[in-house]
């Protein structure tokens, strides 16, 4: 049988590329892995072949086939490759409430937090009660459990965990300390960090630090 | 499987979302006792309390546990009741049409929201927006007689809308974007859509749902005035 041969085009940073990346790396799919370069804006032509209508990151092309949107790239990972490390619960209410949840930090968490990049400073202060709301209603529904799948590392873990990398950035922006407001938050990241798939992709946070000031450099806020 | 006949369903008759449900529910043949919500009055103390996150409709119940946003119910449903099948089995497929769900859901439905609510500039953005969504749509369903093949599936019921409320967003919103000449594949689907018989009967009445949109373009006008 032929091998699968599987693209993902990515960016270092973003919350959203990093999904289908640890999913791959949990079931240990064999995969290319290319950076797109997207501060300067020059996108891949590939990138904008494969997805001419929202021209976004993360796309993975799986036998030249492109999927696009992280949480579906997701699914089918899992749904392609179901002999290993199982993502969605088997259990269709609680896949229901992963996926709630996943949509949740969608809709909630991504605008509050991407303010750093293009709000003026005397902005941030609604966008850092938005973000303080939002983690702590994840942290009631993380509770005590090691992770959001319970015993098992699993797709809404995996949709937050790309946050959990720009929370010293949010901290420093935002002037608000996310281990006290959402201790349990801050020690499933660490948990998370010890996994193999999260400790390899998830991008150095020092780096992660320069980027709102380079990006508001570029959009001429300072 | 025994039959269940604990299957609530919280939602109104005009609203786009709770009739995805409704449409999934009939096509399943699974028995629900709907519980109608006003719409002037959004949120019932039910409503709140089975979905506080966003205090909306459609809200399902199920065996005593409550879930909400329609696509997320949807694949419950289809995952709690496998017989007659509205998703593609082919993975590819399934995650091609998440992908147009949520474009529908996402870009398409701002843009049609745009077009609607703003004046000037900002509206001919809107309706441009609303064209180029057609346009890709009509990409999506040429050669097809419905997006689920000969049969109507997920995405026939996601982009339901389009097929009969779209024309009362169009009217009461003051503008036109629907073009059988220009879109003739998704015209002729319409066509298709709404003579199915789970759907015919099911479409609320034409003056209900023009009274809600008024009310929502009223409630708007009101915000901005304040």
């Amino acid at each position: 049988m032929a091998e699968d041969e599987v693209i993902l085009l990515g960016f270092w940073a973003s919350v959203f590329g990093i999904r289908p990346r640890i999913a791959l790396e949990e079931k240990e799919v064999k995969y290319e892995y290319r950076e797109e370069l997207l501060v300067g804006n020059n996108k891949s032509p590939l990138l904008l072949q494969m997805n001419p209508i929202h021209k976004k990151i993360p796309v993975l092309i799986h036998n030249g086939k492109p999927i696009c949107e992280s949480l579906i790239e997701v699914e089918y990972i899992d749904e392609m490759w179901k002999d290993k490390a199982l993502l969605l619960p088997s259990d269709p209410y609680e896949r229901a409430q992963a996926r709630f949840w996943a949509d949740y930090i969608d809709k909630k968490l991504y605008d509050p937090a991407k303010k750093i990049h293009i709000t003026k400073d005397d902005e941030l202060e609604a966008a850092e009660k938005d973000l303080i709301e939002v983690l702590k209603m994840l942290e009631g529904v993380l509770g005590d459990k090691t992770y959001f799948g319970g015993d098992n590392f699993g797709y809404l873990d995996i949709a937050l965990i790309g946050f959990y990398g720009w929370f010293p950035t949010y901290q420093t922006y935002f002037n608000f300390s996310i281990e006290a407001e959402c201790p349990k938050i801050v020690g499933w990241g660490n948990r998370c960090m010890q996994r193999d798939s999260v400790a390899k992709t998830l991008p150095d946070q020092r780096k992660i630090l320069e980027l709102p000031k380079l990006i508001r450099q570029r959009l001429g806020i300072e | 499987m025994e039959e269940r006949r604990d299957v609530k369903l919280l939602g109104t008759k005009e609203s786009i979302f709770t009739q995805r449900i409704v449409w999934a529910l009939k096509l399943k043949g699974i028995d629900y006792a709907f519980i109608e919500q006003d719409f002037s009055s959004r949120s019932s103390p039910l409503l709140v309390e089975l979905n506080p996150v966003y205090k909306m409709v459609p809200v399902i119940v199920h065996d005593g546990k409550s879930l909400s946003e329609s696509l997320v119910i949807l694949e419950y449903i289809e995952e709690t009741w496998p017989v007659n099948p509205l998703f593609p089995v082919d993975p590819f497929e399934r995650a091609s049409a998440r992908f147009w769900a949520r474009f529908i859901d996402g870009m398409f439905y701002e843009a049609a929201k745009k077009a609607f609510f703003s004046s000037g500039e900002a509206k001919a953005e809107g309706v441009e927006l609303v064209e180029e969504g057609l346009h890709l749509l009509e990409g999506q369903i040429i050669g097809k007689k419905f997006f689920g093949g000969e049969k109507i599936g997920y995405l026939d019921i996601i982009a339901g809308w389009i097929s009969y409320w779209f024309q009362y967003i169009e009217e009461v919103g003051e503008f036109k974007a629907m073009d059988s000449r220009k879109y003739p594949c998704l015209h002729a689907w319409i066509n298709n859509f709404i003579q199915v018989p789970i759907i015919q009967q099911s479409l609320p009445k034409a003056d209900d749902v023009k009274a809600v949109y008024r009310g929502f373009k009223d409630a708007a006008a009101l915000a901005a005035a304040n």
